[in-house]
Parts: C-alpha cells; structure tokens; sequence
C-alpha cells in the first residue's frame, strides 16, 4: 500500500498516536539530535541530521527493570512483582540502518531454547516509521553489509521526502492500518518520484566495500595481538561505539536497593568496558583494550556472521565513527584485516 | 620551515630512542583529525598539526609506564602533562615533549551548528588563517576561525605549551578575555532554573564514560567507583539523577586538578555541556586555593596536600 502524508500531519500522525502508544521520536536541541519520549507539542527534526544515538531504546531501553521486590513490615515473606513491558510504541523517524538494528538481535534472544521476554514483548508492539535516507554521509556503509539508503527491512512503514510530504510505503498490516488513516491521502504519481530519490541516495553511496572475506581473514588473525594493538593504540576504551550502535545487544544485570524494597535492572552494558569479561576471582581475559576493540570488531564482523548465515552483526550506520572520541574507524580495522599479509 | 615541518624533523631526530610519538593524522573524512602513534619514518609523513588537532594526546601517557614515548602537545594539553609529573603518574625522563606555539582548535559542535547542512556530508574543506572554508552537500560555507574557535581557545592564557623538550613555532599571545559569556549566563540562573537545566541535560547522559575515559586526569579508567560492581556505589540505572551523581563524582575528584582542557566535553557523543560545572568548580579552587592545575611544575595539587591553617578557609567562622 502507498499513500501520501504532508509534514504537518506527520506532526498530527505523532501526536494521534502519543495518545496510546510510546512514541520515540528524534527532537532537537540546539544542534543536538537525539531520540525522546514524544510528546504533542514537541516538534519532530527527522531532517536536520541523523540522530546522535540510534533508535535501539525503542526496543530495548538502557535500563530495563526486570523485577521489583516489595517488602513491608509486617509481611515476613517479601513480594515478587512481574515487570514485562505493557503497551505499544512507535519510533519514528529512524533510519533504515535504525529499523534493521533490531533484527541482529532476534537469533540471540528469540531462539528454540531460550526467550527473552522482555524483548520479544518490545519487539512485538512496536511498529517503525523510517525516513528513507536521501543522502549518504562519509560514515554511511549500509550498502557494504546487506542495507542501503531505502532498505525496508524491520520498518512498518518506509517514508520517503517528496515535496512538501512523505511518499508513505506501508511493509507489514499494521503499516497498512495506519495508512489508512483520514491523515493520509493517495500518492499518484509521487510514487514515481519516490522511487527515483531513493535511487538517486543509493547511487551517491557508491561502489560497495565486499565484506565476505571478514569473517575468515578476523579470526586469522584471533591470536596476533601486534595486529589488535596497533589496531586500538588510539582507542580510549570508552563506551561511545557500543552504546550508540543499533545492533550491540550485551547488558548488565545489577540490584538496586530502594530501601525496603528493591529492584533488578538490567542495563546496557559494552565489550570496551574493562569490567565486561571481569571474573570473579579477579581474572580478566580481556585484560587489555586491545582485546576488547578485537571482541567489538570480531564479534560484528566474523563471530556473528559465523553463527547466523553471514549476516553482519553491523547495519552500516557509521555511528560508532563519527561519534568515537578519537574517530576509530571499524571499517578500516575491517579492511586492514582482510588486506593482511603475513 | 612551516611549524610542520619543523615539528617533523625534531620527531625525526629523536624517533630512534622512542617506543612512539603521538601526533595526529586526517581521520576518516576532511574535517576530522585522528591521533596517530608514529612508529616509523613512513608514519611520520602522515603527521597534521592545526585547527583540527583537537585531541588531548596527554590522556595516552599513563598508558605506556616504564617506556620512553613522545608527545606533541599543544599549550592546555601541556598543562595536563604537568599536572600528571606533579602527581607523579608519569616520570619526565621517559616523556619526550615536542610543544607546539598554538593558534587554537575548532569546536565541532560550533561547525555543525554554522553549517548549511549536517556536517557528515562534507566534501571538503580548506583551511587557512582566517578559517574554514567547508563544502556541505553541494553548498560552499565560510566559517571564520572566531566564530568556531573551541570555548577554551577564546579564553586561553597558555598557547605556547609550558613545558617542553622542543618547542616549536613563534610564542603566540594569550587570549585577551578570560571570561565566558555562556558561563556567566549559566551561573547568572536561579538554582531551580539550574536545576531543570540539569535535569533535562541529563536525561540525554547515556553514561557511556567517553567524557571520563577522555580525560587526562582521570587516571582510575578501568577501576572507576562508577562502575565497581561490589560495593554499589552508583546505580546503573541511567535516570537523570544518577547521571548526574557521576558527573557530581568526576567534578569533585577533578578538584584542583582539573585542567580545563574541555576534553570531557567533547568527547561527549551528546553534546552535554560538562565544562560549565568544570569551569565553576576550578574558578572555587582558585578562589580558595590559588591554584590553577597544570601550570608550575613546583605545584602541589591542593587537595594532595594539608595545612593545619588554610589562608582563606575561615575554619570556625561558619
Ligand atoms: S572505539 Fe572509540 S568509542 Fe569505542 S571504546 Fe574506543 S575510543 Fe571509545
Ligand atoms: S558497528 Fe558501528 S557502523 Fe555498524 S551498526 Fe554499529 S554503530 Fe553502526
Ligand atoms: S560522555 Fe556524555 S553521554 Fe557519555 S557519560 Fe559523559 S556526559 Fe554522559
Ligand atoms: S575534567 Fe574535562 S577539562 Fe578537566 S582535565 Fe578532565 S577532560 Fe580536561
């Protein structure tokens, strides 16, 4: 289905649907683009620039409380209280390379054996309204591992810029029920030149880089920590990459004490970090931030792809370039692996 | 000479009795600089200096204990040089300084904000002494030097980097003005104002560390109280207050140490302004202590040190 929708009922479309659902939404301030809680009233900025953070909270917020225990003073056997996420979201205004994050993570927590409910539940009731990208910055790769600037991939429905609108391409049923609402009109002919904007954005991203020799050349080089040294003597061993990228998954689980009660969250947590691997008996086995950029690296582009029929665990999105402290480029470690020669 | 190449041939000289020289090289497109770890000849050729080399290479130093390497620094990012020798967290014998004469560096938060379009899609960029002019999706931007120059170039008072094995270029003039219009704006709020400033920043805060791990200063990295696991401290929830908790804790253990190199905040992927609750806490210490971090080599940090009577702390006069 194909619909048209003008910018001011964009604004409309949010607002209508902040009533029942959690909308994510990137805003602006000052220069700074993030994803926020929309609210009506807020002003949408999906144009300006490429939110600093991708959109993963819509599905798997940083802090996520898995439980709570309530205790009061009289009842001697405290109380186990469920916390599975209730409701719907949306996130709006996402990227291709944002929509597609979210399906790195269905192998992982969505398998025969294991389930992760409070994934899956978010990953259920959430529906992706993604801006079909018009151009692509020195950071965009998504034409390299499997995307590209229009990629429908994960998204309900897939916008692109036409005009003073959005050419509306709904990709599941429910992006096809809310095309149906009165705040959409029929495309005719701006279909056409929906379809030559996204030709044009993904012509502009050029010749693509061929990652297929990753996996085989990263694990060549598992044990050759010169290479992994040289690789990250810049790295700062911060956790900007990981928790900016749509697709790192790992977390935390920690217990909060909120006086007589308390909760367990499980927060983002990030494989540059030293206490990632720490063990309990104080042994790390990656001790040093070389083998930790080797994990983030080998794991996206050689570990994963191993696992699940080639897929990159990277959606090109670039983030973890532009908005690396010391602008660490994961495609050049990538590259610098394939092109090695002993 | 131009100052580059000066600066190539002083690391050249001593390149041979050195593990590396840190320095800075183009990054990944025409408006960023990446720091480089020169090892041979070859990689000198990549070596830049200029309003792009905005990294603090002093936050490496720790790092290589026990090695003798070399760093260019630029005049702030010496200070944090001399306050790491003052606490004794590097030895000066393995440290060789190649200081450079500085004319300042760009805020990129500035560019982005002065540009046409964003600038991940620049094309190129040419710099001379006036400024930069960038090219952004098709449209041509001049932006002058004064109105993208980093906060803390506008009030510097140590361009010619203050401690120095060889220091390279003409002395430069300290900056005229000391003081920061968006600071006095800031500390002008009402604390409830102040405190909804925060509040609202901080809910951006995705405590990823980067504004910690980029600072000189802050030397615990991989032991930091914000993330020990046992005991507790602070809570990984990231709620706007706990966020703003471990800012509280990295301002207070930056006391009198701190450098102002503002390398905190830009590092920040989010664009918090750290450098007004840095700039507010180090304008206390002077104020109490008469201390600025990082510019005597014959300092000691105040708060690594006592006396029994400090000159300007009424003890019992509150
Ligand atoms: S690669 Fe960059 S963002 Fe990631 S940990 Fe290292 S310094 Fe931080
Ligand atoms: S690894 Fe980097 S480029 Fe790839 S999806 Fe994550 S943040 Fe984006
Ligand atoms: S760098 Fe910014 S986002 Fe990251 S922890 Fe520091 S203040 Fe928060
Ligand atoms: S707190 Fe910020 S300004 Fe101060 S030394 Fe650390 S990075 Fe530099």
């Amino acid at each position: 289905m194909e619909k048209f929708i003008t910018t001011t009922n964009l604004t409309r479309l949010a607002e209508e649907l902040a009533a029942n659902h959690r909308v994510l939404a990137p805003v602006a301030t000052g220069c700074t683009v993030t994803f926020r809680r929309f609210q009506p009233g807020m002003t949408l900025d999906l144009h300006s620039r490429m939110a600093a953070v991708s959109a993963k909270a819509g599905t798997f917020p940083q802090t996520e409380t898995l439980f709570l225990v309530k205790r009061d003073t009289t009842e001697k056997k405290p109380e186990l209280i469920e916390t599975l996420p209730q409701g719907k979201n949306v996130v709006i205004g996402g990227r291709p390379c944002d929509a597609r994050g979210k399906l790195m993570f269905d192998p992982v927590y969505g398998t025969e054996k294991i389930k992760d409910l409070y994934f899956l539940q978010r990953r259920e009731n959430t529906i992706f309204i993604t801006l079909a990208c018009d151009r692509p910055e020195t950071t965009c790769f998504c034409h390299s591992v499997g995307s590209g600037p229009a990629d429908p991939t994960g998204s309900d429905i897939l916008l692109t810029l036409v005009g003073d609108g959005y050419v509306a391409r709904a990709m599941t049923p429910a992006g096809e029920d809310i095309l149906k609402l009165s705040l959409f009109t029929e495309a005719g002919d701006k279909g056409k030149e929906a379809d030559a904007k996204n030709a044009k954005a993904r012509e502009m991203m050029g010749q693509p880089h061929d990652y297929s020799s990753a996996p085989a050349t990263i694990l060549a080089r598992f044990d050759d920590m010169d290479f992994w040294q040289a690789q990250a003597a810049k790295c700062i061993s911060c956790g900007a990459c990981t928790y900016m990228c749509p697709t790192c998954y790992c977390f935390n689980i920690t217990d909060d004490d909120l006086g007589l009660n308390s909760q367990r969250i499980r927060t983002w947590d990030n494989c540059m970090s030293h206490t990632f691997t720490l063990e309990g008996s104080g042994h790390n086995p990656r001790s040093t931030k070389a083998h930790r950029l080797k994990n983030r690296v080998g794991h996206k582009f050689s570990y994963y792809p191993d696992l699940h029929q080639g897929v990159m665990a990277c959606c090109g999105c670039g983030r973890c370039i532009k908005q690396c402290p010391v602008g660490i480029d994961i495609r050049q470690i990538v590259k610098a692996a394939q092109e090695y020669s002993e | 000479m131009s100052q580059l190449d000066t600066l190539k041939s002083a690391i050249k000289d001593r390149l041979g009795e050195l593990e590396c020289v840190i320095g800075w090289e183009q990054g990944y497109d025409p408006l960023h600089a990446t720091p480089l770890f020169i090892r041979t000849e070859a990689d000198l050729d990549r070596l830049i200096i200029g309003p792009l080399a905005v990294h603090n290479l002093a936050t490496y130093l720790t790092a290589y204990k026990g090695k003798k390497i070399g760093v260019v620094v630029k005049g702030c990012d010496s200070r944090s040089v001399i306050e790491l020798l003052n606490e004794n967290l590097i030895s000066r014998d393995d440290l060789v300084i190649f200081g450079l004469c500085c004319d300042g560096v760009v805020s990129q938060r500035k560019i982005r904000a002065a540009l046409p379009a964003d600038p991940g899609f620049v094309e190129a960029v040419d710099i001379s002494a006036n400024g930069l002019k960038i090219t952004v999706a098709g449209q041509t931007a001049m932006l002058n030097m004064t109105d993208i120059l980093a906060d803390k170039c506008r009030t510097c008072q140590h361009p010619n980097a203050l401690i120095s094995d060889v220091l390279i270029g003409e002395n430069r003039q300290s900056a005229s003005s000391t003081s920061l219009a968006c600071q006095e704006e800031f500390e002008a709020k009402s604390d409830a104002e102040k405190f909804a400033f925060w509040q609202e920043t901080m809910s951006r805060c995705i405590r990823c560390y980067a504004c910690r791990n980029a600072c000189p200063m802050c030397v615990c990295r991989d032991y930091c109280i914000a993330t020990s696991r046992d005991p507790l401290w602070v809570s990984q929830d990231n709620s706007p207050a706990e966020n703003f908790m471990f800012q509280m804790i990295h301002v207070s253990h930056l006391a009198g140490r701190c450098t102002e190199c503002g390398e905190c905040e830009r590092a920040c992927p989010v664009d918090i302004p750290l450098m007004l609750l840095r700039r507010f806490m180090n304008k206390q210490v002077q104020d109490v202590f008469e201390h600025q971090a990082g510019t005597d080599l014959e300092q000691t940090p105040p708060l690594l040190t006592f006396k029994v009577e400090e000159e300007r702390i009424n003890e019992r006069g509150w």
